[in-house]
């Protein structure tokens, strides 16, 4: 494996509650302009987990996201990375957009959205090339360096977002409703994509979908919020067997049980 | 295509003709008109002993220097007040009152400060120049995708590398509309500048031609200033073309 992609932090990934946890909210409330938004949201993510997290719209998913990226402020309490309190956007953690329209730089070909991110780690120009084909390569956009992101597909867009974020070299990829705007062929096959990145890297991942079949398949853990104002609600493990499959994973009775309860959880919510 | 074209060529050659042929029956001597052939000839002449080409030289100093200055400084202005809400709400009544003063009324205090010559006419061009790429630049800064300027903070940009990764590239074919503005007001403020008051330049040869009682040439001078202006707006639109073309076209499939 090219050595762009090891993790630089991250070591054999740690039992879910065995060593300190890497990303910790500590009762975090959180108030836009007298609206209440998250109210004393408390969990934990070990290092290598993969995190889901589900609910109606408007229970505070992104916003959650958005509180570890660094990219928003908790009003009290506390998010913790490693510990210290998040103050700002990190190196090693990458955010994955579901507007990837919008999130791409319209006026660069594929291989300069990926270098954008080699740019902001002060890669030197002579090695960028070599590293965007592998990083191209990767995701599976070989041959599309020179096309502008409006040439491509979405689902070929979301593969060229995801290179940008595996060229940060991330521990922690957090990703924002991804897939939603993917038909469901493609949106499976980006599934596996990122399951065996994960695999390989030993990222840790924080994953917010309204797809509950897509958080079962994918996660460790699923963890289920509810609106209004946004605050933790549920909490599933899934013991699901990896590496997993399309078919067999979600015919197994195990699948069949959480999604039924999680399915349950927002029908309640949304009574 | 090609046949429109020659098309509109009809009317304005009927009249020159007109013109000429009326000159020719009614042997009309002027001081105040004269006659398309005359006007022909003391325009070559006036270009080929190289005075038309000096003024011509003098006007585009003038206006390419003003608009260099006042895109400039429209550019850094717009950048300023784009990117931060707090200045751009401090000066919005400042700019407001100032925009609108025409750039000609300046001309008898350009002239006090800084006499005749160059300086004055580059003062007032760059007045004029400044404020359409300011507008433009500003408003192409508050209309970028917010997304894009979230990216570049997850990336841990600068506020340099903001704006030169991200802010600038995503602005530019906006702000290159307001460069265009202000590259035609620059030549016409140019010539009036120099009909005005400046003695140099195109402006200024017209009304010398005008005075020295030679309707001839002073409309071959405004043929002249015809094309010039026509060959400027050329190049600017080419350029547009040119910078932003591949841009311009994939756009609508977005």
């Amino acid at each position: 494996m090219p050595q762009a992609f090891a993790p630089e932090q991250t070591t054999t990934p740690s039992a879910p509650g065995g060593a300190a946890p890497l990303i910790a909210f500590h009762d975090v409330c959180l108030t836009i302009a007298g609206n209440e938004i998250l109210r004393d949201i408390s969990f934990e993510i070990s290092r290598g987990e993969f995190v889901c997290v589900v609910g109606p719209s408007g229970c505070g998913k992104t916003t959650t996201l958005r509180l570890i990226s660094g990219l928003m402020h908790p009003s009290s309490g506390q998010v913790t990375f490693e510990g210290r309190p998040v103050t700002g956007p990190r190196q090693d953690v990458a955010i994955m957009f579901q507007d990837y329209g919008r999130a791409l730089l319209p006026w660069r070909t594929a291989a300069g959205n990926v270098s954008l991110a080699l740019e902001s780690l002060g890669v030197p120009r002579s090695e960028r090339a070599d590293r965007i084909q592998d990083l191209l390569v990767k995701v599976g956009l070989k041959g599309q360096d020179k096309r502008f992101p409006n040439q491509l597909s979405g689902g070929m867009q979301q593969r060229l977002q995801i290179a940008r974020c595996l060229a940060q070299n991330p521990s922690v990829l957090l990703m924002d409703e991804p897939f939603g705007a993917l038909d469901a062929m493609t949106r499976q096959a980006l599934q596996d994509e990122v399951l065996s990145i994960v695999a390989a890297t030993g990222a840790t991942v924080f994953f917010v979908t309204h797809d509950l079949e897509e958080a079962v398949y994918l996660g460790d853990r699923v963890i289920g919020l509810l609106p209004h104002p946004g605050r933790v609600a549920k909490t599933v493990s899934v013991d699901l067997p990896r590496p997993r499959d399309q078919l067999s994973s979600r015919e197994t009775p195990q699948f069949l049980h959480l999604r039924r309860e999680l399915f349950d959880f927002i029908k309640e919510a949304e009574a | 295509m090609k046949g429109a074209r020659w098309q509109g060529l009809v009317f304005p050659l009927g009249l020159l003709l007109l013109g000429e042929a009326a000159f020719a029956w009614s042997h009309i001597q002027s001081d105040s008109i004269a006659a398309p052939s005359a006007a022909l000839l003391a325009g070559y002449d006036a270009l080929t002993d190289g005075s038309m080409l000096q003024a011509t030289g003098d006007t585009m100093f003038a206006a390419i220097a003003g608009l260099s200055i006042g895109g400039g400084v429209g550019l850094l202005l717009g950048l300023v007040l784009g990117t931060a809400p707090v200045l751009d709400r401090l000066m919005e009544f400042t700019i407001e009152a100032v925009r609108p003063i025409p750039s000609v009324a300046l001309i008898p205090v350009a002239l006090l400060v800084y006499g005749f010559g160059y300086r004055m006419e580059i003062a007032v061009v760059t007045f004029s120049s400044t404020w359409p790429v300011l507008i433009m630049t500003r408003s192409a800064i508050a209309g970028i995708e917010p997304r894009l300027i979230e990216v570049a903070r997850a990336l841990r940009f600068n506020f340099a590398q903001r704006v030169w990764k991200i802010v600038l590239p995503a602005a530019l074919p906006r702000i290159f509309v307001g460069f265009r503005l202000a590259a035609g007001v620059a030549l016409i403020v140019a010539v009036t500048c120099e009909i005005s008051a400046n003695p140099i330049g195109l402006g200024y040869g017209m009304m010398m031609a005008e005075q020295s009682l030679h309707p001839d040439l002073m409309l071959a001078f405004l043929v002249w200033i015809g094309v010039v202006g026509w060959c400027w707006n050329w190049t600017m639109i080419t350029a547009q073309k040119r910078l932003f073309g591949p841009a311009a076209l994939v756009e609508p499939a977005r």
